[in-house]
């Protein structure tokens, strides 16, 4: 990482942590927001925020390991997570789990070479009365066929663009 | 289906009216009258909790709606928060005039994040109405704000100690009880832990009486219980029955006649076979928090079996010995039975795991999560056993070693 | 037993879940505090304080339960679940070890149900524990080996790993980590992150995929480990365990070219009759001494030389900061000056508090000072080549082994310490010869380190450096007795376990001051009148407090001097020591050691006849002159806290 890359995540991290208080209580709010911004928590993200809130850097990678939703590994800027769980599974998932593989090109847990789409499962979305459902990001799809898993996708692609753009903002 | 609940013929502001109206031990005592029981599953009595952190001596107190609805197959907390949010506020700010706690806290499932600018919306309108902040709801000296925060996908904070810890920055593991939360609680303080729906049902009673809700149900499980119908049968969704209802009863309002098997109270609950389907859903007979999963004539209950302890042991806190070590062997388990190579005997050992689970884990996780395993084991053993085997000679001799 | 147990609630930074019951709030609770509630435990009754354990009840009534992750220096977990008994009304099985009785209990501690979960739980651990008893550092002193054998299992029943399933951490000088034995208890991580507050393991993962990691699962070496060792002390099974040398030694015993020198230190001989059976606080340094011989070491000499040694350079170092920063007003003079004899906690400071490392006394352990002092005086007088020395220090300490490694320890030409033997693993070198230690006859050490004072015994403990400071200080510059001030020439006020500990000298006189240090500076009338103020801490948790009351000016800011063990309790409760550890098993090894001291007829590092002859023979230029400053002072690296 450059010097310059890592100053700006600093501030970044030093700004919410000033905004949601530099207490133990703040580290998964701000954990999560580093998530949603830069789709990873960095080693260097990690250590910034141990060294704000006063706390061992091992304490919030043990923190971080312990969630589903927050990650030391970078991820997609679309993380699909499918449900797995009975209800899910009983409307059918298996073949729209096949299919997000067949369309993304990955397996389960991984993500694409451009870093678009991460592949994951989730547990129980509470989506049951209309499986199978997946996640994309914060988004909620429900009644998924794998003819529809195509057209979830392309939504996503196109939106791209947009998210692209600010990011190159961001970076400006 | 989720059209006529009770909720939604409830005026909003009515019951918080009522509430401001009365003494604090007025509001406690109406509500253990009332008969209500916590509906996140555990089946506390909501008057007990409360008078015991209105006793409670603490310089701030918490009232955290515990909306981290995780449970396969729940999923009515989303419907309550999605269209009667204001009712649950209700309940949450009741809650802290009752108990004397100023803030309020929602926990928020990480994968309900699409419901936050919705809630926080309805946040914003209520400040806006001075329903909360400094005299709260035009109850001079009453203050009381709700702020709401996310989890981060992890089943086990739905348990209100992890959830406690989870809200102060660690990871989501279950703390030693006692003390309990009502004593040391959030920030070590005196805290209430309640479901959506409980806290929407409490903002009903006061509306509208202890007597009208105790009216249905059965003497020990008063009230009437939102139910999240999910799996074979023709009319998913959230329904609204009162207590004591017969599982045929259930299946008949879902149109699941015909089911071989229903699982009641998510993953944690138990699978009950067709041939007791005249039992009753309360705290008295089968307990659930809510979810009903139905198992159509075809299903495989190992792989539902499978499919829970899938679950399991994925989300387990894993910090206790029983639950880390004893799903794993579980799992392990019906892997060795679907694949042929699981002897009698093993199996014996697996159940007397399962009863050493339910009895030594440290939290509700590792208590109940052999409970399905258990209830197909006994339910379904012909089912189960004498698959095919399956794999070399040498899978099988791996097998006879365990065994 | 004060010990350094803290108000865990204000400052243990471990998760609540890790945790005990708040007994203060559950005390103050219904029936006020010092309460007492009726328990019956196996149908026998007893009164005990409002809030008190299952399992602490169950002690006082001489019932065992057993327990695994529950450890005496730390807060309570709940998490293994061996200590589980039946409660009357408890629809599940309570751990023992975390449920307080606030209420009359009825307990059962052996039903069927207790037993079968118990022996489940034991079922359970066996089948992830990955490792064989006879081939294990920890054969019969493992927790884990124990509870197998008291719940009889006799095959495992759930099965048990035949491959690997971490590698092991061999990085470092100090700890080595073999997680396939780890049990999950988290001893280790209430020990580094709540006990040192030092952070280097944590829970990483969740559910069966939890294991105890370092930050980013870098290898020790990598990390902010300080190498105490206190996790070491605290894992019931072999999963942590010290970098162990002994082939090494044995080798270098072995060759007819080498000569084998080994110095030992005050704290182990405190210690090592517990490895041989022997209650706590039973001193066998005499004995000891007899067995290196019986083991073949040439010589065996007492670190406590080096002890009073390290007093000079280290008080004539304080005397020169104080003369510059309070006569010549110089303000770059770094005061209060800190210890520098613990390499825990030296590291510690090069990890966390890297900007005051100018405070820290540059003069060399004594353990280094001794290495060096013995391949350049010991070696022309002796006219040995000392290439053919072999230096081996005893201690009761892991932090020893990173610090003789470290690169700058190479005054003498020479690595000058090759090798630290912990307690334990000299404990094991005995047994290997024959040798049962505690009847074998008693003999001196050799000359001419033999001598030593009761000053440098005292080192072991916390409290015990500044107290011959003090003693030296007082006799030297003020020019009194030290018996006329404290009684027996004990400085009470420097000892026990109290976390921190602080006192102020007056300084009513000058004394006429002794030739050795005479010419130091011009003049000594400026320390007339003047008030010496002091300071000891141990256990890295304690020395944090005092930097941080430092950073943010507090009293402690303006201490002259003090004193910081990198250990809980001192040197006697190290990372070498042996295992088990508790407070009362430190303060035995404590009472053990002021014992010795009391015996000695020199109880004062500069009365020490050897270090008067040394100053006068090699180091002539005297404390901190010359020579001193290039075999016996050292230098420290600013390592801080990121890794990436
Ligand atoms: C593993 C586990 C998960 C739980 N998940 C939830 C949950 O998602 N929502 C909930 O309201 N209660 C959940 N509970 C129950 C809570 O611990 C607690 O009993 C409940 O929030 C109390 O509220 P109530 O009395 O209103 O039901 C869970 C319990 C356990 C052991
Ligand atoms: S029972 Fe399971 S979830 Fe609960 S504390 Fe133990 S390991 Fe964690
Ligand atoms: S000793 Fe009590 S749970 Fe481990």
């Amino acid at each position: 990482m450059l010097v310059t890359e890592r100053e700006r995540l600093r501030d970044d991290i030093q700004a919410m942590a000033d905004r949601m208080g530099r207490k133990r209580d703040a580290l998964i709010p701000i954990l999560q927001e580093v998530q949603t911004k830069h789709q990873q928590i960095s080693d260097y993200a990690m250590q910034v925020v141990a060294d704000l809130l006063d706390i061992h850097p091992v304490e919030v990678y043990s923190v971080v390991s312990f969630y589903s939703f927050l990650d030391n590994k970078p991820k997609g800027r679309f993380v699909v997570r499918l449900c797995r769980t009975i209800s899910c599974d009983m409307a059918g998932k298996e073949a729209v789990a096949r299919q997000l593989m067949n369309d993304l090109g990955v397996c389960f847990g991984e993500s694409t070479k451009d870093g678009k789409f991460t592949l994951d499962w989730a547990n129980c979305i509470g989506m049951c009365d209309q499986g199978p459902a997946l996640l994309v990001n914060e988004q909620v799809h429900t009644k998924v066929t794998p003819e529809g898993v195509h057209e979830i996708l392309e939504a996503c692609r196109k939106t791209f663009g947009v998210y692209a753009q600010e990011k190159k903002e961001e970076r400006a | 289906m989720t059209a006529k609940i009770t909720f939604a013929t409830i005026e909003a502001g009515a019951g918080l009216k009522a509430a401001l109206g009365k003494g604090r031990a007025d509001i406690i005592g109406e509500l253990s009258a009332s008969g209500i029981k916590g509906r996140g599953g555990a089946g506390f009595p909501v008057g007990v909790k409360w008078n015991l952190c209105a006793a409670a001596r603490g310089e701030s107190k918490y009232v955290v709606c515990n909306a981290d609805e995780g449970e396969p197959g729940t999923f009515k907390d989303r419907v309550i928060l999605m269209e009667h949010a204001d009712l649950v506020f209700e309940g949450m700010t009741i809650g802290g005039y009752a108990t004397g706690a100023r803030e309020g806290i929602v926990y928020l499932r990480g994968e309900y994040a699409y419901m936050r600018a919705h809630l926080e919306a309805v946040l914003a309108k209520r400040r806006e109405k001075k329903l909360l902040g400094k005299n709260a709801a035009g109850k001079q000296g009453f203050e009381f704000d709700i702020r709401i925060q996310m989890g981060s996908g992890a089943y086990v904070c739905g348990e209100e100690t992890a959830l406690i810890e989870s809200l102060e920055g660690h990871r989501g593991e279950p703390r030693n009880r006692p003390p309990f939360p009502v004593d040391t609680g959030y920030m070590g303080r005196p805290t209430v832990v309640n479901n959506v729906e409980t806290l929407a049902w409490v903002a009903c009673i006061m509306a509208k009486g202890a007597g009208w809700f105790k009216s249905v149900g059965t003497e020990k499980s008063t009230g009437l219980k939102l139910f999240s119908v999910s799996g074979d049968c023709k009319n998913p969704g959230v329904y609204e029955f009162p207590m004591g209802i017969t599982i045929s009863k259930l299946m008949q309002e879902v149109g699941g006649e015909g089911a071989k098997a229903v699982q009641v109270g998510g993953a944690s609950g138990h699978c009950v076979p067709a041939a007791d389907f005249g039992r009753t859903i309360a705290f008295e007979d089968i307990s659930t928090g809510g979810s009903i999963i139905v198992f159509g004539k075809g299903r495989d209950m190992l792989a539902v079996a499978r499919n829970f302890l899938d679950f399991f042991v994925e989300e387990s806190c894993g910090q206790c010995t029983p639950c880390r070590e004893g799903n794993h062997k579980l799992l392990e388990g019906v892997t060795m039975l679907a694949e042929g190579r699981c002897s009698m005997a093993y199996l014996k050992e697996l159940m007397s795991l399962g009863e050493t689970m339910q009895l030594a884990s440290k939290c509700g996780l590792g208590q109940s999560s052999s409970n399905a395993f258990l209830s197909i084991v006994k339910n379904f053993k012909d089912e189960i056993m004498g698959r095919a085997t399956q794999g070399s000679l040498t899978h099988r001799r791996q097998g006879a070693d365990h065994g | 037993m004060a010990d350094n147990k803290k108000n865990i609630e204000d400052v243990s930074r471990a998760p609540v879940s890790q945790r005990g019951p708040a007994m203060e709030r559950v005390a103050e609770g219904e029936g006020g505090i010092g309460a007492q509630v009726a328990v019956n435990i196996d149908g026998r009754d007893a009164k005990v304080p409002m809030g008190t354990t299952i399992l602490d009840a169950a002690k006082k009534l001489g019932i065992r339960i057993p327990t695994l992750c529950h450890h005496p220096d730390l807060c309570v977990a709940g998490v293994c679940r061996v200590c589980v008994v039946e409660v009357e009304n408890q629809r599940t099985l309570q751990a023992a070890c975390a449920y307080p009785i606030t209420q009359p209990t009825k307990v059962k501690t052996h039903t069927r149900k207790v037993r079968q979960a118990r022996r489940h739980v034991v079922d359970l651990l066996l089948s992830q524990h990955y490792g064989d008893c006879y081939a294990c550092t920890r054969n019969n002193n493992c927790e884990l080996q124990s509870l197998a054998k008291e719940y009889g299992v006799d095959f495992f029943r759930f099965g048990h790993p035949t491959e690997a399933r971490y590698e092991k951490d061999l990085s470092s000088h100090s700890v080595l980590r073999d997680m396939n034995k780890c049990v999950l208890c988290r001893r280790c991580v209430r020990t580094c992150i709540d006990l040192q507050e030092v952070g280097v393991l944590e829970a990483v993962g969740r559910s069966c995929e939890t294991k105890i990691a370092t930050f980013l699962d870098k290898p020790l070496a990598e990390v902010v480990c300080i190498n105490c060792g206190q996790c070491i002390n605290r894992c019931p099974t072999g999963a942590l365990r010290a970098n162990d040398p002994t082939d090494e030694v044995w080798a270098a015993i072995d060759d007819p070219k080498k000569h084998v020198v080994i110095q030992t230190a005050p704290a182990p001989r405190a210690a090592i009759g517990e490895c041989f059976g022997l209650e706590p606080g039973h001193a066998l340094t005499f004995e000891m001494n007899t067995a290196l011989r019986m083991c073949g070491f040439d010589k065996v000499f007492d670190t406590n030389f080096t002890a009073d040694l390290t007093i000079l350079e280290e008080g004539t170092e304080l005397i020169l900061r104080l003369y510059k920063a309070l006569v010549q007003k110089d303000r770059s003079v770094a005061l209060p000056q800190f210890t520098s004899c613990s390499p825990g906690w030296v590291k510690y400071i090069e990890h966390f508090y890297p900007e005051y490392l100018p405070n820290v006394s540059s003069a060399k352990s004594p353990q280094q000072m001794f290495g060096a002092i013995i391949k350049t005086y010991y070696a022309q007088m002796h006219k040995i080549d000392p290439k053919d020395i072999v230096t081996v220090a005893l201690m009761p300490c892991s932090a020893k082994k990173f610090e003789c490694n470290r690169p700058e320890m190479m005054d003498s030409g020479y690595k000058d310490v090759d090798y630290g033997l912990t307690t334990r693993e000299l404990a094991k070198m005995i047994s290997e010869a024959g040798i049962d230690l505690p009847t074998i006859p008693k003999s001196d050490f050799d000359d001419p380190f033999g001598s030593a004072t009761g000053s440098g015994v005292i080192f072991g403990a916390s409290g015990g450096v500044m107290e011959a400071a003090l003693r030296t200080v007082i006799e030297l510059v003020v020019g009194i007795k030290v018996e006329d001030l404290y009684a027996h020439a004990d400085i009470i006020p420097m000892r026990g376990f109290d976390g921190v500990k602080y006192a102020e000298i007056n300084i009513p006189k000058v004394g006429p001051v002794p030739e050795l240090l005479k010419k130091l500076v011009p003049s000594w009338d400026w320390l007339k009148g003047a008030t010496l103020k002091v300071g000891v801490a141990h256990g890295t948790a304690n020395a944090k407090r005092v930097m941080e009351d430092i950073k943010a000016g507090g009293k402690l800011s303006e201490c002259h001097f003090i004193e910081f063990m990198g250990c809980p309790g001192g040197c006697l409760g190290g990372g070498g020591q042996p295992i088990p550890t508790s407070p009362e098993i430190r303060a035995a090894r404590a009472k053990a050691i002021y014992d010795e001291d009391a015996h000695y007829e020199i109880r004062k590092s500069h009365e020490n006849p050897v270090v008067a002859k040394i100053y006068k023979e090699f180091l002539t230029e005297g404390p901190c002159g010359h020579l001193s400053h290039k075999l016996l002072h050292t230098h420290y690296t600013p390592r801080g806290k990121y890794i990436v």
